[in-house]
């Protein structure tokens, strides 16, 4: 069964812009790309959005849809309320490119400042290592990331007090926590995490962890931990008094 | 007069899955300067689709397990035809290439003992694939570019290449496009290796995304390299078929890897009905031994769920043909049932397979720890692509042009294993690389003639000249469903005549098409420029598989449904000629090298 759908999608670029409205048939089992997909075949060719699997592998489609950011592919227009317009924005913690598509390059650019893995020496001759699977469960949850930025942009820090020079933003916690719970990591980002990523600057309000598409609890299992290995190597009074004496 | 910005590079990669990223790791190892050219943001390339493994002889759960075995496994899949060097360098490179992945950082599933854990896979004798639960592809893809982004490699992201660009013979470059502001881009150099991926857009139900235009193989094709093999494209057995947007996106194999069995409308596992003889030996005869064989005994053989992707394709086809499919078209296969067998079994399939128990959740509305899933085939992969040397991937029309992964042809022969690409990818995607380097290292720049590239940024801006009532989203839906009916899973004589006149009335509209508005992250302009690609390699696909009058392996005529012997002596090859017309050749098949071929016989 076939309904009418109305989409309020938002077209500029970094000059401005406005919501236009699309009307478009549905089928069952839609989800908002479909119709975005629709309405740019037949009514918009020059739309501009970004998606690539279509399978909430990729995390290329992120938007904001009724307000809430969101993957597009992952959106099934019957969790909507049903006879409502539904809208649709590009994610508003990066500057827009056109229509729904933003330059999110800061992210890539980041993370290239994040030091990389540095494995400890192989475990066996044969220049393997030895991994137990509950040591690896830790960060395999990290690397679920697809990379999607949606975190980074329900940051606070971000998204309202635009603070991209100083702070990471939760996508590269994760990404420091794999690497730092990694089993065979060697490396130290610990005072890294402090002075040039400030992970002081999180409140932990979980609005990353909520908006996670993987259900990666990146609040708890990412940036607590890693806020609290910073407090232990810096803020705490007993290690703090072993340096005072031990020079 | 268009304008446009030039790049010098020494090793130029166009693509950034897991090919074309190892390719520019390699060459960036032996000291080139390396420009990655790809048209996504860099990490969303379709390897992160990749779900079940990668293909390797670690021998970590079955001892008896060894590269002779892989190979004679990627020979018999690929039903002879394949290019036996290269799935011999596949076989003996995979699993050190595994390993560099891990100390790289990638984090494998564990066996007991803490090495790589390996799972079972359609046509491969043991558990052989090393594997994240069932996200392999993104634990790749995000390993090879966390690693790749430190290697000094300039990444041009969101930019499309056109055209490449030669002197004399020898390739020397690239031109195209940025996506976000439409301006034009010349990068020049030594050396340029494709690593682009595939066709799958040409089909209307796929597994691929929009990137899957058949870029590489058009611009190579374009360029005077030659096309092998065309006819060979896979259909993966398992695609979801509900709801109608989802049709397609792939169910990963690793579910009949765990257990997941296939079932018809009467309930009856109907893969037990149609077992090939070169099969028999190794398949189990009834459902319990196949269970025993998923938990890992030793002496139990495959359940047939784990014969090769072109054959369960074919079965599934039967049953919905014959009025025993599911009720939107497709047959059951289901995971759930495991619960006899195992006690928490719903935490065991979320553990084991949680992207498509996510995947099903939000798609579908279906768990599938306690119900069935309903699948059916849909367009995956093509085995044919670029005619490259097995060693160097270099092509051998074109020297200085390099194909990895798949846009090259040769490993897979007429069928892929599952599992065999990942490790594809990483193997030959560093001998590219690697040769890529070599090759750039002797020569040194080309010159370009700018005559030619003015010619190719009119043809490219020529769409904003025309009438935009000509939708280019029309012609290629058009061609997706004429692919998709005529030169599908089942092949006539007669309708691939008709599809091949169909393809050139679509070319002669494809260079109609109009767009409006500006060159800025324009998709309409862009699908306009995708549509000569995707025409090029449909053309390709229908000629190679009229050649082909028998059935084997991907490609399966209704005409003439039994494999022919005199067919197993030659691979299609296609190239350019003189008039701009596609002229097809038979290439014999080179006679197996005597050790190999005693390997063969051994695993027979």
């Amino acid at each position: 069964m076939s309904k009418k759908v109305t989409l309020r999608v938002w077209r500029g670029d970094k000059s401005g812009g406005d919501f236009h409205t699309y009307e478009t048939t549905t089928e069952e089992g839609m989800v908002v790309l479909d119709v975005v997909h629709q309405v740019q075949a037949a009514q918009a060719p020059d739309l501009a959005v970004r998606w690539n699997c279509k399978a909430g592998k990729c995390g290329s489609c992120s938007a904001e849809i009724n307000g809430v950011p969101r993957l597009m592919c992952m959106t099934r227009l019957s969790d909507l309320p049903e006879g409502e317009p539904i809208s649709i924005e590009p994610i508003l913690a990066f500057p827009v490119i056109k229509d729904l598509v933003t330059d999110v390059s800061w992210n890539f650019r980041v993370k290239e400042r994040i030091k990389p893995f540095k494995p400890r020496k192989p475990d066996a001759p044969d220049g393997t290592w030895r991994m137990d699977q509950r040591d690896v469960d830790r960060v395999q949850e990290f690397r679920k990331c697809i990379e999607c930025f949606l975190c980074q942009d329900v940051c606070h820090v971000l998204r309202d007090h635009a603070k991209h020079a100083e702070f990471i933003g939760p996508r590269f916690f994760v990404h420091a926590a794999a690497l730092e719970m990694h089993p065979l990591d060697t490396e130290d980002r610990v005072g890294d995490l402090k002075d040039a990523y400030n992970i002081g600057y999180c409140n932990i309000t979980k609005c990353c962890t909520n908006v996670c598409p993987e259900g990666i609890t990146i609040t708890d299992n990412a940036i607590i931990p890693l806020k609290e290995r910073v407090v232990d190597r810096f803020y705490d009074p007993v290690k703090r008094l072993f340096r005072v004496f031990g020079g | 007069m268009a304008e446009y910005t030039t790049h010098e590079h020494d090793v130029l990669v166009i693509g950034a899955g897991g090919a074309g990223l190892r390719a520019a790791i390699e060459a960036s190892a032996s000291g080139m300067d390396v420009a990655v050219v790809c048209k996504s943001l860099l990490g969303k390339a379709h390897t992160v689709m990749a779900e079940g493994g990668v293909a390797a002889a670690l021998a970590h759960v079955d001892d008896r397990d060894s590269w002779k075995v892989h190979f004679a496994d990627t020979m018999r899949g690929g039903q002879y035809i394949n290019s036996w060097r290269m799935a011999e360098l596949h076989a003996k490179e995979a699993p050190e290439r595994v390993r560099e992945l891990e100390a790289w950082g990638a984090v494998f599933d564990r066996t007991k003992d803490g090495r790589i854990l390996q799972r079972n896979f359609g046509g491969h004798r043991y558990p052989r694939l090393a594997h994240v639960g069932d996200r392999t592809g993104l634990e790749m893809i995000r390993t090879l570019q966390d690693h790749g982004i430190h290697k000094g490699m300039k990444v041009y992201m969101e930019h499309t290449t056109i055209r490449l660009l030669k002197d004399g013979e020898r390739v020397v470059g690239a031109f195209g496009y940025d996506r976000e502001r439409g301006r034009f881009h010349l990068w020049k150099a030594k050396a340029v290796v494709l690593a682009t991926g595939g066709i799958g857009r040409a089909y209307k139900i796929t597994s691929n995304s929009w990137e899957y235009t058949g870029d590489g193989q058009s611009l190579a094709y374009h360029a005077g390299a030659e096309l092998m093999d065309m006819e060979f494209v896979q259909f993966h057995p398992t695609g979801m078929v509900w709801p109608p947007s989802v049709r397609g996106i792939l169910v990963t194999e690793g579910v009949r890897g765990e257990g997941g069995v296939l079932r018809n409308s009467e309930g009856r596992r109907f893969m037990f009905d149609d077992i090939p003889e070169n099969y028999r030996s190794s398949t189990a005869t009834d459902p319990e031994e196949g269970w025993r064989y998923v938990c890992g005994d030793k002496e139990a053989r495959r359940p047939p769920e784990l014969l090769t992707r072109d054959h369960v394709a074919r079965c599934i086809r039967r049953e919905v043909k014959a009025g025993r499919g599911s009720p939107h078209g497709g047959v059951f296969l289901d995971i759930a049932w495991i619960k006899e067998k195992i006690p928490s079994s719903a935490e065991h399939i979320k553990k084991k397979l949680p992207s498509m128990y996510h995947q099903f959740k939000a798609l579908a509305d279906i768990d599938i720890t306690s119900e069935a899933m309903e699948v059916g085939p849909t367009t995956h992969y093509v085995m044919g692509g670029v005619r490259v040397d097995p060693d160097s991937q270099m092509s051998p029309t074109v020297p200085g042009l390099f194909a990895a992964g798949e846009v090259a042809a040769g490993l897979h022969g007429a069928n892929r294993l599952g599992g065999n690409s990942l490790s594809d990818l990483i193997v030959f995607g560093k001998r590219a690389g690697e040769y890529a380097a070599k090759f750039a290292k002797e020569h040194g720049g080309g010159s370009i003639n700018d005559r030619e590239v003015q010619d190719i940024a009119r043809w490219a801006l020529a769409p904003f000249e025309r009438d935009d009532r000509n939708n280019p989203y029309a012609v290629q839906h058009e061609l997706q469903d004429l692919m998709q009916d005529l030169v599908g899973i089942v092949r006539t004589e007669d309708e691939m005549l008709k599809a091949l006149a169909a393809i050139g009335e679509l070319h002669k509209r494809a260079h109609q098409v109009g767009v409006s508005s500006n060159r800025e992250y324009n998709p309409g302009w862009h699908t306009a420029l995708d549509l000569d690609n995707l025409l090029t390699v449909s053309q390709a696909v229908t000629l190679s598989a009229i050649e082909r009058k028998e059935s084997r392996g991907g490609h399966f005529r209704d005409d003439f449904p039994d494999k022919n012997p005199e067919y197993s002596k030659f691979n299609t090859v296609l190239h350019k000629g003189a008039d701009g017309q596609m002229q097809l050749r038979r290439e014999p098949v080179k006679p197996l090298r005597d050790d190999l071929a005693v390997i063969v016989e051994q695993n027979k």
